[in-house]
């Protein structure tokens, strides 16, 4: 599967099928600190993505002066 | 993993509050949080009309959203701070979503009020760029408010902006600034706007969800001069709480709301004076503001 990161922008390749929260643990991204997004929908940490799916690890962190 | 509502697929988990949501269950939470803030504040009536500062990112969107949504009488302010394509790119997201919801969107440019935009200012200054940001941000925000006949600004800051600044605060002791943080800052002049936070009980990945949700169009790429700055090591901070105790960072700002901002507030409040060269208010004889704009002048 395809894993699309942020800021900067760019793109892993994961092999294999496992569940949404193995994939941020691997790639040592806090859940807490992306939306998971596969098409449309939001996917939660326990669902299972892999194959040819595209993921996108959104972030939702924004900062300096608020 | 389900609804905690109604037993559909949930989309997004929220730890802190042990509970999942379906979409539609999920939009409807947030809004009764923001609901929630704006009673329990009492940051503005329903007859008010509300100024929304609104960046183009995703809380002050989400924010603006659901005030239209449930009939608040709203219109956005962008400030226009002259970052390069990140300023464009903000500006055309605000512009759209105000059209496309036939609300009022009044810009402002930072360049045209202090005679340069942030770039120029961060090397004016040779401070970090979100000292001067903020500065103009807030001085700006007041007075279009004031010259436009707004009793109140409503601003987009959330559950991890005050958190972290709460972190800020107390890292350095900053008693002062303990006792003015909170979600609804009363007018102390008859210059000074009322400022609010109605989404403080809701976090980044919140809004972030409430805005995909909503199909809102935002700008997710971060302000270039974001990097390195202090809030978001802050911010990286309590997350790594967050991950190991889930509801950590609620606990700590809601928490210092509740139980410990009283014992900061000031007996003897600062004496407020109006600004001799533009009129608003300031602690001084001169605001920092019109200090700014005399060093751009100086500079250029």
């Amino acid at each position: 599967m395809k894993v699309i990161l942020r800021n900067p922008r760019r793109e892993v390749e994961v092999h294999g099928n496992r569940r949404v929260k193995d994939v941020l643990r691997e790639l040592e991204v806090l859940p807490e600190t992306v939306l998971v997004i596969r098409g449309d929908t939001m996917l939660t940490a326990d669902q299972m993505v892999g194959g040819d799916d595209v993921i996108e690890l959104r972030p939702v962190m924004s900062g300096g002066s608020r | 993993m389900k609804c905690r509502k109604c037993g559909d697929r949930a989309v997004l988990e929220l730890r802190r509050h042990n509970a999942a949501f379906c979409a539609a269950d999920f939009v409807d939470f947030f809004r009764n949080q923001v609901r929630e803030a704006i009673r329990r504040y009492r940051m503005f009536e329903r007859d008010e009309h509300v100024l929304v500062a609104v960046s183009g990112g995703k809380d002050s969107l989400a924010l603006w959203d659901v005030l239209l949504e449930d009939g608040y009488r709203t219109s956005g302010l962008y400030l226009d701070l002259g970052i390069f394509d990140y300023s464009v790119e903000s500006h055309a997201k605000c512009e759209a979503f105000a059209a496309a919801h036939g609300a009022e969107l009044i810009v402002v440019r930072v360049t045209e009020e202090i005679g340069a935009p942030i770039p120029v200012i961060k090397d004016v200054t040779r401070r970090p760029p979100c000292s001067g940001c903020g500065l103009s941000k807030r001085y700006l925000m007041n007075r279009v408010a004031l010259e436009r006949g707004f009793s109140v600004v409503a601003t987009g800051h959330n559950l991890d902006d005050e958190a972290a600044t709460l972190f800020g605060s107390v890292m350095h002791w900053q008693t002062e600034a303990l006792s003015r943080q909170s979600p609804a800052l009363a007018s102390t002049h008859p210059k000074l706007v009322r400022r609010v936070k109605p989404l403080y009980r809701l976090s980044e990945r919140e809004t972030a969800a409430y805005a995909f949700l909503r199909a809102i169009d935002y700008i997710v790429d971060e302000c270039p001069f974001a990097k390195g700055a202090t809030s978001i090591a802050h911010k990286e901070t309590l997350n790594r709480m967050e991950d190991a105790s889930p509801g950590a960072k609620h606990n700590f700002l809601l928490g210092f709301l509740d139980r410990a901002r009283p014992a900061f507030e000031r007996v003897d409040a600062v004496p407020l004076n109006e600004c001799a060269r533009c009129g608003q208010v300031t602690t001084g004889t001169v605001c920092a503001f019109c200090k700014l704009a005399e060093r751009v002048k100086r500079a250029g």
